[in-house]
């Protein structure tokens, strides 16, 4: 059983922040589909639970011009069935999709998940390969600043994210090779591609959490066909390695996933 | 302590809750609805299903208090008497258990896909759409009949 805590709703943003302000430990909890089980194994013991997902600054999902904009209590069901998302950017929304299973899509939220920022979680890749733009309750971040290493933002002591603003490329692909117990990640590759640019996000893999692979985007920015990939490898030394995965073979799969995502553009590829 | 009033199969009930209580103990043990199954308590193996608000979760990861004033389905609400449900029926007559401990969860989520996919529902989709629930039984290929015959999708009776 989980230690003991107080559960507020509170009824608005300021409202939220006043009540963390003032609790002794406090902890913010959207879909609670990372935390609760975190608390369940009494990993995490906060004094406070202060719920989101409710609140209204935190709904909905627009268009606004070039922009996506994702309320950050939206939860994975609703990006992944959201019509504007599959118009726009049809690789998140099956990137939506395919994180975790059903039960878990409706529950878990794009701000949670983004906040959590666990080293095999999805939307991190999506937010740094299309250079998203963070929103909290106190300003915007880009993703370029914005993610800090495993489990760790940019985010200050009781910030809360309000909307992600996803920028609509030319094209983009997402691909994964999910450990089949767990469904996580073992290695994953988002590929965008704008007018100017190519960007390569790498979630799964990294022992530092979600990164950009650079020289990937070079040489896709000079020609965007995965045979331009050919003899660019990751380096196994800021790979991770466990029981599911040694750090070589997720350099490995990385660089396959990368591939995949470039070859097939405007969906997810499952490995 | 606190009183928690949640509609449970079309009924408000209410029971005495902490904060820390999950939706899974407010209906098994507040409640006494022990349809509900706790197979693994870390959100894998989806033998505690409910429908919440419409939407299949896993009522061992759901705080009751997030649930206050939802409501709630579970296996108990789906018979008519004596009358099983659709889905009951099919999984009785496809043999998609054995042991039994997943079923509640399963029909729970399979009533959830039913429902959004109705006469578009395939074999693929059941298959994604029920990873959530493990099943140490059968081997799945009797639950995805089950569901499809429920869904009236192919599977001759
Ligand atoms: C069985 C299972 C399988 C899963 N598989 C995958 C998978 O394949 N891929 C994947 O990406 N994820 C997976 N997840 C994680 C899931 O996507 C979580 O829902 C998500 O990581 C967290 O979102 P949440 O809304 O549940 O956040 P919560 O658990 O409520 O919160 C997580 C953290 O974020 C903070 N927080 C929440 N919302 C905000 C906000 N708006 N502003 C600031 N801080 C906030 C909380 O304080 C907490 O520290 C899985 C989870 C489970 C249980
Ligand atoms: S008991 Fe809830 S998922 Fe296993
Ligand atoms: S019938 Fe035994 S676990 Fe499914």
């Amino acid at each position: 059983m989980m230690y003991g805590f107080s559960f507020h709703r509170p009824k608005s943003l300021a409202e939220a922040a006043d009540v963390f302000a003032r609790a002794d430990d406090p902890t913010y909890v959207s879909g609670g589909h990372s935390l609760l089980p975190t608390m369940k194994s009494r990993l995490a013991a906060p004094s406070d639970l202060i719920a989101l997902t409710h609140l209204p600054e935190l709904q909905g999902i627009t268009r606004d011009g070039d922009r996506v904009i994702i309320g950050a209590a939206q939860t994975h069901a609703s990006v992944a069935s959201a019509a504007l998302v599959q118009d726009a950017l049809p690789a998140l929304a099956q990137l939506a999709g395919s994180i975790g299973d059903m039960q878990v899509r409706h529950r878990g939220t794009i701000g949670g998940s983004l906040a959590n920022n666990d080293p095999a979680a999805d939307y991190p890749s999506a937010v740094l390969a299309l250079g998203a733009t963070i929103v909290t309750s106190t300003r915007e971040i880009h993703a370029d600043d914005y993610f800090d290493g495993m489990f760790a933002t940019a985010l200050e002591l009781g910030e809360i994210i309000t909307a992600i603003a996803f920028p609509i490329p030319k094209s983009a692909g997402y691909a994964k090779m999910r450990n089949p117990a767990s469904r996580y990640a073992l290695a994953a590759s988002f590929v965008a591609k704008t007018e100017d640019a190519v960007r390569v996000a790498i979630t799964g893999a990294g022992s530092d959490g979600v990164f950009r692979w650079s020289a990937a985007e070079k040489a896709l920015g000079a020609s965007f066909d995965s045979a331009a990939l050919a003899g660019l490898a990751l380096s196994a030394d800021d790979m991770l390695g466990d029981m599911h995965a040694d750090a070589s073979y997720r350099a490995h799969l990385a660089a396959i996933c990368t591939q995949r995502a470039v070859d097939n553009q405007g969906r997810l590829t499952l490995l | 302590m606190r009183q928690l009033a949640i509609t449970v199969n079309g009924e408000v009930r209410t029971a005495d809750v902490e904060d820390r209580t999950l939706l899974v103990e407010f209906l098994r043990e507040g409640l006494g609805l022990t349809g509900t199954h706790v197979g693994c308590d870390t959100t894998q193996c989806g033998a505690c299903t409910v429908i919440m608000d419409g939407q299949a979760v896993k009522s061992c990861t759901v705080l009751a208090v997030m649930a206050e004033g939802a409501e709630v389905r579970t296996i108990e609400g789906l018979a008519d008497g004596d009358r099983l449900h659709p889905l009951q029926d099919a999984f009785s007559r496809h043999h998609a258990l054995q042991c039994g401990f997943c079923t509640p969860g399963m029909i729970m989520a399979s009533l959830d896909v039913i429902e959004r996919h109705g006469a578009d529902l395939d074999a693929q989709t059941v298959r994604h759409e029920l990873e959530g629930n493990l099943c140490r039984c059968t081997g799945y290929h009797n639950i995805v009949k089950a569901v499809l015959d429920a869904a009236g999708r192919g599977s001759p009776r």
